[in-house]
């Protein structure tokens, strides 16, 4: 670890100060920053710490039957908290399957989505080929072990994929991010949050520099929904493939709406918005629910080490899908 | 509670290790101490034109950073103890990627870590050989660098003939990837220099090894070298031997004058210390129509460094398992420029049985008989590659008690369902050689009736303290209170090494004849008859009467050769189940019945034998460790990346038990190891109870999504 | 508002198992599992990963358990952490070490500080309904001995005496 200069900020409005400077990096949870600088992905020259900022640690209801989760609300107070549980259990499910007990202690609802990839290059002790870690430098993982690799969206300079959980189940329930920066404030979808390789490898979400996550904004409840969450061992490990489904129950039984995204497919939560069209109007059991998954999953492109994955993601939208209407499997 | 052989007498260091006072080697500090941190090779290959150290040197509280021109020129060591004959860091060659070519030494934990970043090499890369991929091609037969401890080409019978007759034939290729031991405790080594006597507290498993090394390394006598190791924090078998950290420890101790402390990175654990190579096995079964093995053929192919051949004699497993009338076993390595492999966690026959023990299940399906069938019809009632007769064997009754409790009779023809799961059963054998080595120990009787046990043996876990205190107590009839147990330090009476499931057969039995011989000296003092087991009482009165405060009884164990050939057996019983949409796999519970002769703590040998179960489930369904082939170099040198069982794989219904036995030709205990034998076959139950599932055969371990979906 | 003040050394005060700790000087980069094993010569958290991959770090931070690898101690300052050192009362176990004992709950004992601490918070979470709750949220703690059964036997027998005090 480079030496740094270490500081809290008092106010929102402090840090928002203090993080323009490019030399400056923020902490909250420290679950992914302590090894960004230990592993050289990030070496500041200053930390500031933001976990004692008044105001960003609650959950708050919003008229209209949403909730404004603060960007400092550790992940299971998310997950804890009863509105969540009995409103949006896709993202209580989420969060309880990501990392650990103690993680979860420490990790921010609002810095979990800026979670960098698992890509094991990326996450190297020395430098190898990464254009994430050195622009420029290649994509070791393109002829190397790809494996946990991209389905969607990825390019020849990146085909890593986006780890978090709470991101995936965010994605379906179309949750805002709501951001501050010195020039004001912005709400940006969490589907439109993190930045495919197309459109550069320099970053992974469109925050600007200097602007920071206030709080995460959820819509109107999503009783009828669910995470799954596939890896080989039962816990405390990234996915393979995750999916997150919520479903809307009409007359019969039939699916009014849905919303279903993939995780760890892709450098950001994968929605398929084609196959959530395709099945409403249809009974969750119906056979055209699982052709409308396999078409989605049939646009995939994955790199040659992950097209095991594609069957995995499937299986995962359509369990997800079937739990969320209260199909048993 | 009384304690002697057979009680389940609580672990004696428990106090110690659940408040934390249970000290391990980087918990350790020394007066003016230095933190140590290593800096490995860039490359798997090449040479080193230099090494620009400035920025590093310039660091506040960086102290040294020393290369293998500040080295000692050290002398060769034995292989074993030492790992290999490569000394570290004696020049500047590179043969794989992280072996150490420099180390920084700083005040503190920061500065060393950030200076070691800092140290760039100038290295001339040189063309290297990558590990192999589960191939066969590029194999060699062995060289002998210490690790030969049998002929690498065995043959029994006429193996070409009994192919050649034999109506049924089974040939399979069964890979085994690299995996890394991954205890928790990363290995650290504290080293210290005084008027010419190098102190160390390590974490290691065998103290003495360690000592004989370091003697040989800088030309000292034992009585100059100390080394301490209070406790190992898991080892499975990646702390057997001496590496290169203890090595560079102790040299850098030398050249500053001040104690050195290097605590690997879990990275460096990957990179620098060992892991169980890949291994590439092909057996060929040749059998009558009703089952019986007329051949069987056997090659095992590891992986191995470009300085020394380690050998992992897999193919053991098939001169020990099954009556066959002809064996033929080869042995052969695949050099790579890789860091060296070593033995871990049932090496031996745990390697060759997950082969072995898979294509006796994949003939029984061939053949439509029962594995269990087909392994009684082929049972071995004498060693099949010798002929000799076992010391004591219990094989059949763990197939018939473990087929009870696990209900495998009813095992359906069809998998069954549950919810999304596909339900599979499977079982194998489980074996496992009996090592045993020569060990000393002292057991000093004090008047008021106490005793200490005195042995320089190690704690890495398997309950050591608890077994000596019992069989001191059992021969003193003393209460588990009034004894303690001093190991861990090479100024206390030899022990052999804690690896191969060896310790309670040595330095238990050398504990033994301590107790004994202490209670002999006492009668012969005191004129007392003293009966057996006499009690703190009796001791007590004898010792006052005879005037004596202080008596030490001497015992010691050295294996003999034995007619016997030794082995400790059982059946692994596995249910699992398959998720197809998923694609993954889970435990869900599993029966092991095993013959191992007297258990001396049910307790602590239960949770050895669990350990096992679980250390096997991690092999046959997550455990791998990669290299990039390009590179050269381990990916995810973390336990992030490489996936090893957590507490939610492992289901609660999980049944041992033991044959009740004594085995009379293994030992004055009466009793076999068994930290390893939990961990063998269960890979191949697994793989079984997969197929049955789903099947399909996989014969490439980790069985991950990948390969079901 | 107020500017932040960046310093790289720290002086810091910490609540560490109930006792009031001061240190002057302490680099920026430490951790709070450095500060208590380098600086406060507390050993009982472990160093097995550094990288929040294992457990073995475990301690109680305000009372809710943390990888102490993954906090600065800059950020500890002014909080309480109880690592297993501050369980039990003199001689007297805590109710849960008491347990790991009595149901052979570890084997190398290196991953057992971190299992305690996480077990005592597990309990205080109420994440002890059944037994398949206890191994989802003990999961953190990686042991390699692979003691879970025992783990799980006694996370359960503790909390089912229902004698969980909270360390001070």
């Amino acid at each position: 670890m480079r030496p740094f200069a270490y500081a809290r900020a008092a106010t929102l409005d402090d840090a928002l100060e203090a993080a323009r400077d490019a030399g400056t990096v923020v902490l909250a949870g420290g679950t992914e920053l302590l090894n960004w600088l230990r592993l050289g992905i990030a070496a500041p020259d200053r930390v500031l710490d933001i976990t004692r900022i008044d105001g960003l640690d609650r959950i708050e209801q919003l008229a209209g039957g949403g909730l404004r989760i603060g960007a400092l609300v550790r992940l299971n107070d998310v997950a804890a908290d009863e509105r969540v549980a009995r409103d949006w259990p896709v993202l209580r499910e989420a969060i309880h399957k990501s990392a650990s007990a103690q993680l979860r202690n420490l990790a921010t609802i609002g810095a979990n989505l800026l979670q960098r990839t698992r890509c094991a290059y990326f996450r190297s002790e020395e430098p190898v080929p990464c254009n994430r870690r050195a622009p420029g430098s290649g994509c070791a993982a393109r002829n190397g072990h790809d494996d946990r690799h991209a389905l969607f969206g990825w390019t020849e300079e990146c085909i890593a994929t986006q780890p978090s959980d709470p991101a995936v189940a965010l994605a379906a329930l179309d949750a805002r991010i709501v951001t501050r920066s010195a020039g004001g404030g912005r709400r940006i979808p969490v589907t439109e949050f993190h930045v495919l390789p197309a459109d550069g490898v320099d970053r992974d979400t469109v925050l600007e520099p200097g602007e920071l996550i206030e709080a995460i904004e959820l819509d109107r409840p999503a009783p009828r929904s669910a995470y799954v969450k596939v890896r080989e061992r039962e816990s405390y490990e990234y996915a393979l493939a995750s999916a997150a489904a919520t479903v809307e129950l009409g007359e019969g039984g039939r699916i009014e709406s849905a919303r279903i995204a993939l995780g760890s497919v892709a450098m950001r939560p994968w929605r398929l918005t084609e196959a959530e069209h395709r099945i409403t109007r249809l009974a969750p059991v119906d056979p055209a629910v699982s052709a409308a998954l396999d078409a989605a999953l049939a646009q995939a492109r994955p790199v040659p080490g992950s097209a095991y994955k594609l069957a995995i993601a499937r299986g995962a939208a359509r369990r997800a899908l079937m739990t969320a209407a209260g199909v048993p499997s | 509670m009384t304690a002697g052989l057979g009680v389940p007498l609580p672990r004696q260091d428990g106090p110690a290790k659940v408040t934390g006072a249970a000290r391990y080697a980087s918990d350790h500090l020394a007066e003016g101490m230095l933190y140590g941190v290593l800096v490995g090779a860039p490359v798997p290959a090449g040479r080193l034109r230099g090494i620009d150290a400035d920025a590093a040197r310039d660091l506040p509280g960086v102290t040294h950073v020393l290369t293998h021109a500040e080295m000692p020129k050290l002398a060769a060591p034995p292989v074993p103890p030492a790992a290999s004959a490569r000394v570290p860091m004696q020049d500047d060659e590179i043969q794989y990627e992280g072996e150490p070519i420099a180390i920084v030494l700083a005040q503190t934990v920061e500065a060393a870590e950030h200076a070691a970043s800092l140290v760039q090499a100038d290295v001339e890369p040189a063309p290297f050989t990558p590990h192999p991929r589960g191939n066969r091609a590029g194999a060699d037969v062995p060289r002998e660098s210490g690790y030969l401890s049998g002929p690498t080409d065995a043959e029994h019978g006429d193996v070409e003939r009994a192919l050649a007759r034999a109506p049924v034939h089974l040939d399979a290729t069964y890979v085994q990837p690299s995996r890394h031991h991954n205890p928790m405790e990363p290995s650290a080594t504290l080293a210290q220099w005084q008027d010419g006597t190098l102190a160390m507290v390590d974490a290691t498993q065998w103290a003495y090894g360690v000592r004989i090394v370091m003697c040989a390394l800088f030309g000292i006598a034992p009585d100059q070298v100390r080394v301490r190791s209070p406790h190992t924090g898991g080892a499975f078998g990646c702390k057997g031997l001496v590496w290169p950290h203890q090595i560079i420890a102790a040299a850098a101790a030398q050249i500053t004058g001040r104690a050195v402390r290097v605590a690997l990175s879990r990275a460096q654990m990957y990179s620098t210390v060992a892991y169980q190579p890949q291994m590439v096995q092909t057996v060929s079964l040749a059998a009558s129509g009703d089952g019986r093995l007329a051949a069987i053929e056997h090659e095992s192919i590891n992986v191995t460094s470009a300085s020394d051949d380690f050998v992992e004699y897999a193919t053991m497993a098939s001169q020990t398992t099954y009556a066959a009338a002809a064996i033929r076993v080869r042995q052969r390595v695949h050099r790579a420029n890789v860091n060296l492999g070593t033995a871990m966690r049932a090496p031996v026959e745990g390697c060759g049985l997950w082969a072995l023990g898979s294509a006796i299940n994949e003939l029984a399906a061939k053949l439509q008989i029962d594995p269990i069938e087909l392994r009684l019809i082929n049972h071995a009632d004498v060693h099949p590659f010798t002929g000799q007769p076992w010391s004591s064997k219990r094989l059949r009754e763990c197939y018939e008690q473990g087929a009870r409790a696990f209900g495998w009779r009813r095992r359906p023809n069809e998998p069954e369902r549950d919810g999304p799961w596909l339900v599979g059963q499977g079982m194998a054998d489980c074996a496992m050689g009996t090592f045993r080595f020569p060990s000393s120990a002292h057991v000093r009787l004090y008047a008021d009736g106490r005793a200490v046990i005195l042995s320089g043996t190690q704690d890495i876990g398997t309950g050591i303290v608890t077994i000596l205190t019992q069989i001191a107590c059992g021969v003193l009839g003393l209460e588990p209170g009034l004894v303690s147990c001093e190991i861990g330090d090479t100024e206390l009476p030899e022990a052999g090494p804690t690896f191969g499931s060896s310790s309670t057969m040595g330095v238990g039995a050398a504990v033994m004849a301590a107790a004994q011989d202490a209670l002999a000296k006492l009668r012969e003092r005191s004129g007392e008859e003293l009966g057996a087991t006499p009690g703190a009482g009796a001791l007590s009165a004898a010792m006052r009467s005879a005037g004596i405060e202080e008596l030490v009884g001497v015992g010691s164990f050295a294996p003999e050769d034995s007619p016997y050939a030794l082995q400790t057996f059982g059946a692994i019983f596995v249910e699992v189940g398959f998720d197809p949409e998923l694609g993954i796999i889970r435990l869900r519970r599993a029966v092991g019945r095993y013959s191992v002769g007297r258990i001396v703590n049910p307790r602590t040998a239960r949770a050895q034998m669990l350990g096992g179960i679980v250390w096997g489930w991690g092999k046959a369904t997550m455990e791998a460790s990669r290299q990039d082939e390009r590179l050269g170099r381990w990916l995810s040198k973390n336990l992030a990346g490489v996936a090893l069982p957590v507490n939610a794989d492992i289901p609660a219904d999980v049944d041992v038990e033991f044959i009740d036995e004594v085995d009379e030709h293994a030992g004055p205990i009466g009793g076999k190891g068994l930290g390893e034998l939990g961990a063998t076959g269960v890979d191949a139950a697994v793989a079984d109870a997969v197929f049955h599932a789903t099947g399909r055969r996989i014969r490439e371990l980790p069985i991950t999504p990948d390969k079901l979906v | 508002m107020s500017a932040p003040q960046f310093a790289d050394h720290l002086d810091l005060r910490l609540q560490v198992n109930g006792v009031d700790r001061q240190l002057t000087g302490v680099d920026a980069r430490v951790t709070l599992l450095d500060l208590l094993r380098e600086h406060l010569d507390l050993t009982g958290a472990k160093k097995g990963c550094n990288h929040g991959e294992c457990g073995a770090c475990t301690v109680l931070l305000d009372g809710r358990r943390v990888n102490g690898c993954m906090v600065l101690a800059a950020t500890a300052d002014g909080h309480e952490v109880v690592s297993v050192e501050g369980l039990a009362s003199g001689e007297q176990l805590h109710a849960v070490q008491r347990a790991f004992i009595d149901h052979d709950a570890f084997q190398c004992g290196f991953c057992t500080p971190g299992q305690v601490i996480s077990a005592v918070a597990c309990i205080t979470e109420g994440h002890t309904g059944d037994e398949d709750e206890i191994r989802e949220w003990m999961s953190g703690n990686i042991c390699r001995c692979s003691s879970y059964p025992q783990i799980v036997e006694a996370v359960k027998a503790a909390a089912a005496a229902g004698n969980n005090p909270a360390p001070s």
